[in-house]
Parts: C-alpha cells; structure tokens; sequence
C-alpha cells in the first residue's frame, strides 16, 4: 500500500508530506499527519465528531486554512482526530465530519504542541499517481 | 539540502553583504553580521535567500539585516531586521513571526550559588508546580471576555494592578510592558478562545525559565546598574511569548495579507512574506492586533515572573524584596515597531520588524529607562540550556547601522528531526545533571530537540554583535536549573 504520509525536516520546525489517489484523500492524510506529530494517532478512539466548514481564496491556502482550523480545535479544545470524511471539497470550500475525543493526559502522550500551519515552502502538486502536498508547520 | 550559492561580498570581519545585482528586484542589499566560520554552516540552508526576499519589501530602507543567530524561517529569516517607511512600506506578519513578542525577562537577586545549590532540585520542582507549562495545563489567571479585552490593552501592568508583580517591572520592561494602539476589536473569537486558558503559561518547543549563576562580568560598571554584581550570583531568565493567541492572530491576518498582496499589486518572491502597506487598513488592523498579542505576551512574563518570586520567597522564607528579586529587563524578539531613526541625516518614521532579534537603543535614547540611560539599554541573549547566556546593551553604531537592533539567541543548528535522531531526551537530562545543571520538562522526548548540540555556540553569536559594534556584552551567566515546557 503506498504511504499516506511523511515527516520531514525543517531546522526550527516540522514539516509533512502527505499523498492522496485524490484531493479528498490528500486533505484527510494531510489532517492525519498533522495528528500523528502531536500524538499517537492509535491512541485516539473516535468518541465524538465535529462538522467543520472550511473556505479560502484557492485550493493551497484552504489546505492550509483546513489544518489551521484543526489546529484551532486542538489548542483551544483540546480535540483529538484521528478520522475524517470529507463530504465535499471545492476549489475553495470543504466541508467535512471530524471523528476523535479530547486530550486526556492519562491516555494521550503529545509529542508536541503544533501552532500553526504555514505557507513556507507549500506545495500541492499533481502527477500520474495523484496528489502530493508538503506543509511546514510551526511548534 | 542545497548549500546557498550566492554573492557575499566582506565589509570586514564580521560583515558580510549581498549585493542588489544578485537578483533583480532587491531594493536594498543585504548585511549579513557572521565570522567567516559561522557562513559555513548558515550557507547549509536557504536562509541568506530568505534575507535577499525580505530585500524585495516595498519601502525597505538601508538593508535586508541579518543577526549571527540567523536561521531558516518561514518569509523573513529567524534574526532578520527590516525597517520600512511607514509612508510607503509594507508590515509584514512574516517579519514578527508567529509568536508575537516572544521575548525574555531577567530577574536578579542577592542569592550566591552556594546558597541555591543544595535547594536546587526543591526550588525547580516548586516552580515546575507554580508555573503551568505544557498541554492542556491552564493558566492561574481566569478572565472574562472584558477583563481579556483589558490585558490586551493594558499589558503587563494590568498583571502588576492585580497584585502580580511590582510597578518599578514595568519601568524596566520594553515599552514599559504596553505597546499603544492595540485594539481588541480586531482580534479574532478564535484568537480569544485560544488566549484566554493560557494566559500565564510557560508554553511548549524552545520556551524556558532558567535559573542561572554568573560566572564573568565584562563590564562591572554596567552590570551593577543592573543589579548584576558578582561572579556566583544567581539570576533567573523567562523566555515565553504570546501563546496559541498570538499564533491564531498571525494565521488570522496572513489570511487577509494574503489577499492585501493583489489588492495592492505587491509582488512578492514568497507567499510567506504576505504584507499589506502600513498606512492601509489591513495594515493598521494587524499593527492593532499584534499591540494585542504583545500585551498579552508582557502579561504573561509579567505572572510568570510574580510565581518565580512567590516560589523562591516560598523555599527560602524571605520576600521577594528581602532576596532582591529585580527585575534586570524584559525584551521582545519577535516584533514590529513604529519607530523614528536618523537617516541621512534626517529624522524618519520607520517600521522596524524584528524576527529574532531584538531592540538594543544606544545610551540616552528617550526610550530607555531612566536606569540605564546612561549605559544602553539592556539586551538579553539566552543561549540553549547546556551553554550560556549573555546580558549586553546597545551601542551608537546599532543605532547608526542596524536601527538599533542586535541578535536575539544561539540559532538552530540541527532541525528538530536531525537532534531527536542522534540525541535521547533523558540522556539529555542525564548528561546536563553530570554537569550540574538540573531538567524538569513536561515532555522529556522532545528535550533532545532543545539540546546544546542543536543550537550556534551563543558565545560565537555575541562575540559577533560585540566585535562588529552594534552591542557590547556585559555579563554571562550558565544555567543551574531549567523547565522546559
């Protein structure tokens, strides 16, 4: 099975490459990655959901808007997700169902705390075998 | 990686410049201060191409800077300097970075290293309790909505008005712990909901408290103006920002930069550079918003600094006036200043942004505190937590050259990756206690991230600054005890 994502280095930060057969596919790996650099993505049950709607002003930055927002749950809400169903997905606008429960220092080992999502050396490309994103991430 | 293949052109030892011809579109060159030694290993990443982009800004004025501590950062390079008209310049979100007046407080106090030692490991354990650090820790301070809207206007000496903390820390604090024209009304619910649990929190990643025992002073004069007056005496130093509310302020407004950028027609070589003209709206709205963040910042710091006081009165049964807990100074490193410098003789409104690099205004300077008119105003330089640190102040030639700026830190060295890969956190732990320096983190695992190895020689660092003019170093302190979030 190909790999549905990557961690990568960058000197003050982290990064991620996330791959998809499809856009939708490419945001939930892209979701996936930014998860397992917080936290074991296996230690998170799916005891809740959260309905999300993201928009932006092209396909690039809402992958980033849409990994900002779950940012935003995690540090305000303390939310951990480990699954996600993109209902719809637009050039920009995605709309999505968010499965995980919140942090629960007994069960949860974070790794790090991620703060935002940025634009620095961002790629979303397509080839032949689908779509590959890279997103540095500040902690 | 690629190695940076550019033109550097020596001014001298310890200047280096990047020339407009090498890329068109630079409007100003680039001044890079580094020992011939210290490019080697800045010449391992793209840093130096992110100084050439930041040349590209309108309205950038003299040089695209950078600090000996330079690092790969996201737009501007971690120590980039940029001053920029505010009658035709750009603010960049990029050039203040995420964590909005990320900064450091030093503290002194009369204690000797004898005295500290044998309570070392009691007396960071009641900090470690007293001071919340890490996720899903909330903070002491509970605020509603209104008092939020308070602290972001107020700064620091909303804290000191609730009892945490004295009025004289507000006089040794940059700005005097308040940065004018901040408005809560453009600050995002998201960014109040991520602010409001964490005010007076230490935070996560390169984020500290360290209690540290001087071991040279340089500049004996200056330093006991300070309140830094023998080898042996114990200080203690605060390296915190503006939390999840500073970073949400920043994602909030690179968004409307972003489309500032073709709105105003700003060509631009990198998305992360997003700015809008100073005098726009969206460039008010940020400068507005960023005063937010660096209030919220001082405040935090501020609290911080009230529980380090409270826990050592708590372990050696003084107050805290008793253990001559002062405060030194309280810098930011990561921010954007509407300030007036001379050039070409002539006096001009400037906005000075600061990535990781800090303000170091020469002796007499109307915003420097009484106390240290006559010296310069202090500039705290932590180092990583196996090394040292450094207090300097600020000198005529910064304010002539640099618009009175200097470095900030050590510098990464290896990425996160590359320490985790070849360092152990506890062997961390172990290795700095075999030396006398004891850790307590919330997360042990990503200690090796922050370890010496990791990071510049800080030591290679300020001897840059110091021989190059723009500050002069003063007194060095090593670290006793750390708590890492």
């Amino acid at each position: 099975m190909k790999k549905a994502f990557e961690i990568v280095d960058h000197t003050a930060d982290v990064g991620i490459i996330a791959y998809g057969t499809n856009i939708e596919e490419l945001f939930c790996n892209a979701a996936l990655a930014l998860f397992s650099l917080i936290t074991e993505p296996g230690s998170i049950q799916e005891k809740s959901h959260l309905n999300l709607r993201v928009s932006s002003d092209d396909r690039d930055s809402l992958l980033v808007e849409w990994l900002n927002e779950l940012i935003y749950f995690f540090d305000a809400k303390h939310i951990l997700f480990n699954r996600f169903d993109i209902e719809s997905l637009t050039q920009n606008e995605l709309k999505a169902t968010c499965h995980g429960e919140g942090f629960d220092p007994m069960k949860h080992k974070i790794k790090r705390g991620v703060k935002a999502a940025t634009y620095h050396m961002l790629r979303l490309d397509k080839n032949n075998d689908g779509y590959k994103a890279q997103i540095i991430f500040d902690i | 990686m690629t190695q940076w293949q550019g033109q550097l052109i020596k001014i001298d030892d310890y200047r280096w410049k990047i020339p407009v011809s090498y890329k068109t579109g630079m409007r100003v060159p680039g001044l890079i201060y580094a020992s011939k030694e210290m490019l080697e290993s800045i010449r391992e990443e793209q840093a130096l191409e992110q100084v050439v982009n930041v040349a590209f800004l309108p309205g950038i004025v003299g040089y695209s800077f950078a600090m000996p501590d330079i690092h790969w950062g996201y737009g501007f390079p971690i120590g980039g300097v940029a001053a920029m008209d505010i009658k035709n310049g750009v603010i960049s979100p990029g050039g203040v970075g995420y964590d909005i007046n990320c900064g450091v407080r030093l503290l002194s106090t009369n204690l000797s290293e004898a005295e500290v030692r044998p309570k070392i490991n009691q007396l960071i354990n009641a900090l470690f309790h007293n001071i919340p650090s890490g996720l899903g820790s909330e903070g002491k301070i509970k605020t509603s909505q209104k008092e939020m809207n308070q602290l972001m206007v107020e700064g620091a000496r909303w804290a000191v008005k609730r009892g945490l903390g004295f009025e004289e820390d507000l006089d040794v604090t940059e700005e005097g712990g308040c940065l004018s024209g901040a408005d809560p009304s453009k600050i995002s619910d998201k960014a109040v909901k991520r602010g409001m649990p964490q005010a007076g929190t230490l935070g996560s990643g390169n984020h500290f408290l360290e209690i540290q025992v001087v071991k040279e002073i340089f500049d004996p004069r200056t330093a006991s103006i300070m309140g830094i007056t023998e080898i042996g005496q114990i200080l203690v130093l605060i390296h915190t920002g503006s939390r999840g509310f500073g970073h949400q302020i920043c994602t909030d407004h690179l968004r409307v930069m972003e489309q500032a950028v073709s709105k105003y027609e700003i060509k631009l070589p990198d998305r992360q550079l997003a700015c809008a003209p100073i005098e726009s709206k969206e460039g008010k709205d940020y400068l507005a918003a960023m005063a937010c963040a660096a209030n919220y910042a001082w405040v935090n710091r501020q609290c911080i600094a009230h529980w380090v006081r409270e826990s050592f009165s708590g372990i050696f049964g003084k107050s805290p006036e008793k253990l001559g807990m002062r405060q030194v100074y309280d810098i930011a490193h990561n921010i954007a200043k509407i300030e007036e410098h001379a050039i070409d003789g002539r006096n001009v409104k400037v906005c000075v942004h600061r990535k990781g690099a800090t303000r170091a205004f020469a002796t007499g300077h109307k915003d420097i505190p009484t106390r240290y008119k006559e010296v310069g105003q202090p500039v705290l330089v932590p180092g990583d937590m196996g090394r040292c640190s450094f207090v300097a102040v600020g000198t005529e030639r910064a304010m002539s050259e640099t618009f009175g700026s200097t470095c900030h830190g050590a510098g990464r060295i290896l990425s996160r990756g590359a320490a985790k890969r070849s360092i152990r956190g506890g062997d961390v732990i172990r290795e700095l206690e075999s030396r006398g320096i004891f850790v307590k983190a919330e997360n042990v695992s990503s200690l090796a991230e922050e370890a010496s190895q990791a990071y510049k020689d800080v030591t290679e660092v300020i001897n840059v600054v110091h021989q190059a003019g723009i500050s002069r170093k003063i007194a060095m302190a090593i670290p006793m005890g750390v708590i890492k979030g």
